[in-house]
């Protein structure tokens, strides 16, 4: 039912597969529809958090966790006995649910019995208390000695600028593109435009990205190689340019092929041979006629074009050195820091299920058929 | 100390009489194919255009460098030439005479060299992965669709829960050290290696078991055949000592596996909730077919323009999953000559020496454009039909 750009959907017969056909299951107008997503939502996102949960917390990072905490060459027995009494020998669905919030969390005791804080920066109740992600707490980072929490906004934000930027650049190029290749299907503006697209979908964002680097750092100097600025002393053109343009070429390619596409099939249809019969002016019906009908999957491609820009913006915020989310992700599965790195799966995957729930519902209301059922 | 230098025109002749093994096989499969264009169906209707054409002589190209690595190739992959350490375009090893033309890297290795060496890597992995990751697609696809229920239901939220996973951070979860050491990979594995077995054996005794002697060979030569290969990849036991996988390998193959199956599980449901509708189902329903006779031989072959123009895409997509793995330096050694793990290497110095980025990087643009080519020429030619 939602179909994600995983796989690009092909265009032709793979079209059946749109989202709406999930309205086909019981309209009960649109309460019921978000709803019942948003509950599917809710499940997925409390499966995908057990499997990372369990994932990280599997038994050799446990103990490479252990070394570096007490901070000798500890041996088994001592390990161990750090694991026990920090809890991480409970039962995993205890631990689970104490992580999410559903079971009271139990403070970690010294050898009197007295409740005792694991770090300096970031504070663990004293007692047993419910205090889980459901209640706010997503604990504590050991890479960045910092709560998660707060670790993960300020990666959001920059991320977040990072993203607009892209998109600005990305959707409005990709669009005129498409709608220009799609309104002249097979002249030579047509097949330029076709293979420039081609091209940019070959090119992942590590291959973009040398590229761009070696032209415009390297070769004449324009911009920065490094965006490692941009997160410290602000935003400016020459520090971001390269990460936004190169994450821009690889989503753009293929938003304007389905763009083209979406553009053609509309010009042959009989309503456009009526305008024209009707001696209407080749801008009119291209803007009037052609171009609503036309954007209607380009939108819900955009819209699930995210889980992808989510996978270029980790390896571009990596290339370029550009502390957001992507950033904090990667240095949180590196060294093993098991908090942030389930905090940071379970923002991705609302992310990416959230933008499924937009594009569908922005698929009904720019589609006029689906919109009157 | 200073090194010679061959001009640019030598350089140049150097590489092309270099890769002529290359250029002989891809000349002679090109002009076999032209010369027997009108027979060959739908292979030579490909080539009739030029985007299939372009598209077929990219991915040949790389099939022949990969299959002709040791003699198209001067130096191995790990050979260092402490001379040539960082070795501008075109330089001339001292020792042996032979020219660099594409330069050194930081350990004096010879980049394109390594750039012919990483094919192998690459068309290794990527076409056995896409294959295997369709077979379960499809294997678990099809019935979903078919039957519906509970099972499709089941199946399809497992599908999506994969799929709202960004792939990268599947890859950190699932290529790390840690879960090397636990026996993940390879329950993960023994679960998804089990598909193309089933699949195959399906499909033969579907079609011939109304002929008892033919499908019970057919079945045993299957299991004997797909027991060894499972066996020597899942539980690294081949008594022949053939079919061997490292355990670096395996977790990368199963973890590709395992992030590209669900989309092509979606992909086969979609088709199949769609075919099921058509009237040549309905035909062989009335027959008294069984379901996976009609799954098998009648939905599937309906489908195949699509299919092969899904395993062309997908190959390019695998093979930019392989390239983000050694870009991160995930599960692959870290000398190895694929051309992820060589844009990574070169990354640190690229301000500085730009020409060991960029054979792999164009490299591995031109191979996803050549498969992503082949696709366009093939989808054109099923909306065709």
């Amino acid at each position: 039912m939602q179909e994600s750009a995983v796989g690009k959907a092909l265009p032709g017969p793979l079209r059946n597969a749109v989202p709406w056909r999930s309205l086909y299951y019981g309209v009960r107008g649109w309460g019921w529809f978000l709803l019942r997503r948003l509950l599917q939502m809710v499940v997925m996102m409390f499966f995908v958090s057990m499997a990372v949960f369990y994932l990280v917390n599997i038994e050799p990072n446990l103990k490479k966790y252990a070394m570096s905490e007490t901070h000798a060459r500890a041996g088994d027995q001592e390990i161990e006995r750090w694991l026990e009494r920090h809890g991480y020998r409970d039962n995993f669905f205890v631990r689970y649910g104490e992580w999410l919030g559903v079971l009271p969390k139990h403070p970690t005791l010294d050898a009197d019995g007295n409740a005792v804080q694991r770090f300096s920066f970031c504070e663990e109740p004293a007692v047993a208390s419910f205090d889980g992600v459901l209640q706010g707490n997503f604990g504590c980072s050991t890479k960045f000695d910092a709560p998660v929490a707060d670790k993960i906004s300020g990666a959001l934000r920059a991320t977040g600028i990072l993203m607009f930027w892209a998109f600005v650049v990305m959707v409005p190029a990709a669009l005129a593109a498409g709608v220009l290749a799609g309104i002249r299907e097979g002249t030579r503006t047509d097949r330029a435009l076709t293979t420039g697209m081609v091209l940019t979908t070959s090119m992942p964002e590590y291959v973009a990205g040398v590229l761009l680097t070696i032209v415009f750092a390297s070769w004449l100097g324009l911009l920065n190689g490094s965006a490692a600025t941009a997160t410290t002393q602000g935003v400016t053109f020459n520090n971001i340019a390269l990460p936004v343009i190169t994450i821009a070429i690889h989503g753009a390619g293929y938003i304007a092929r389905m763009t083209r596409v979406s553009m053609a099939e509309v010009m042959q249809q009989n309503y456009i041979r009526t305008a024209r019969l009707k001696g209407l002016k080749y801008p009119t019906i291209i803007f009037r006629h052609a171009l609503r009908n036309g954007m209607i999957t380009p939108f819900t491609i955009i819209m699930l074009q995210f889980p992808w820009m989510l996978n270029g913006v980790i390896i571009v915020e990596l290339m370029f050195r550009y502390q957001g989310f992507g950033f904090t992700m990667i240095q949180a599965a590196d060294s093993n820091d098991i908090d942030l790195l389930l905090a940071c799966s379970l923002v991705s995957v609302f992310v990416v299920l959230s933008t499924q729930i937009i594009s569908d519902i922005g698929y009904i209301l720019l589609n006029p058929r689906i919109r009157t059922q | 100390m200073a090194l010679e230098h061959a001009s640019l025109i030598e350089s140049l002749g150097y590489l092309a009489l270099r890769l002529w093994p290359v250029w002989l096989a891809l000349f002679g499969v090109l002009s076999l194919t032209a010369a027997f264009r009108g027979r060959l169906g739908a292979y030579g209707a490909l080539v009739s255009g030029n985007v299939g054409r372009i598209g077929l002589s990219i991915c040949l190209f790389w099939l022949f460098a990969a299959l002709f690595a040791d003699v198209v190739a001067p130096f191995t992959a790990g050979e260092q030439l402490l001379a040539m350490k960082l070795a501008s375009p075109g330089a001339i090893d001292p020792e042996t005479g032979e020219i660099f033309v594409f330069g050194g890297d930081i350990l004096g290795r010879d980049v394109f060299s390594r750039m012919i060496y990483g094919s192998q890597v690459v068309l290794l992995i990527a076409p056995v992965a896409t294959i295997f990751a369709m077979m379960v697609g499809i294997t678990l696809g099809l019935p979903a669709a078919y039957f519906g229920g509970f099972m499709d239901t089941v199946l399809s939220f497992l599908a999506n829960m994969v799929l709202s996973f960004p792939v990268i951070l599947l890859f950190y979860i699932l290529v790390t050290p840690g879960v090397q050491e636990t026996s993940l990979p390879r329950v993960f594995s023994g679960i998804l290696f089990l598909f193309p077995i089933i699949f195959v054996c399906l499909l033969f005794y579907t079609r011939y078991s109304l002929r008892p002697g033919l499908v019970t060979l057919q079945l045993l030569a299957t299991l004997l055949v797909g027991g060894w290969i499972y066996a020597g990849l899942v539980f690294d036991a081949d008594p022949l000592g053939i079919v061997h996988i490292s355990k670096n390998h395996l977790n990368i193959f199963v973890a590709v596996v395992f992030a590209v199956s669900p989309s092509v599980f979606r992909i086969v449901r979609g088709f199949t909730l769609e075919i099921k509708t058509k009237d040549y189902i309905a035909a062989a329903q009335t027959r008294g077919e069984g379901a996976w006779y009609i799954m098998l031989w009648e939905m599937l072959p309906n489908a195949r323009g699509l299919l092969v123009t899904d395993i062309c895409l997908r190959i390019g997509y695998t093979t930019i999953l392989l390239g983000t793995l050694g870009y991160l330096g995930l599960g692959l050694a870290s000398e190895s000559p694929d051309w992820g793990t060589a844009i990574k290497d070169s990354g640190a110095l690229l301000r500085v020496y730009a020409h060991p980025a960029l054979p792999p990087v164009i490299a591995l643009m031109s191979l996803v454009l050549g498969l992503n080519l082949l696709a366009d020429a093939l989808r054109e030619q099923a909306f065709r039909d």
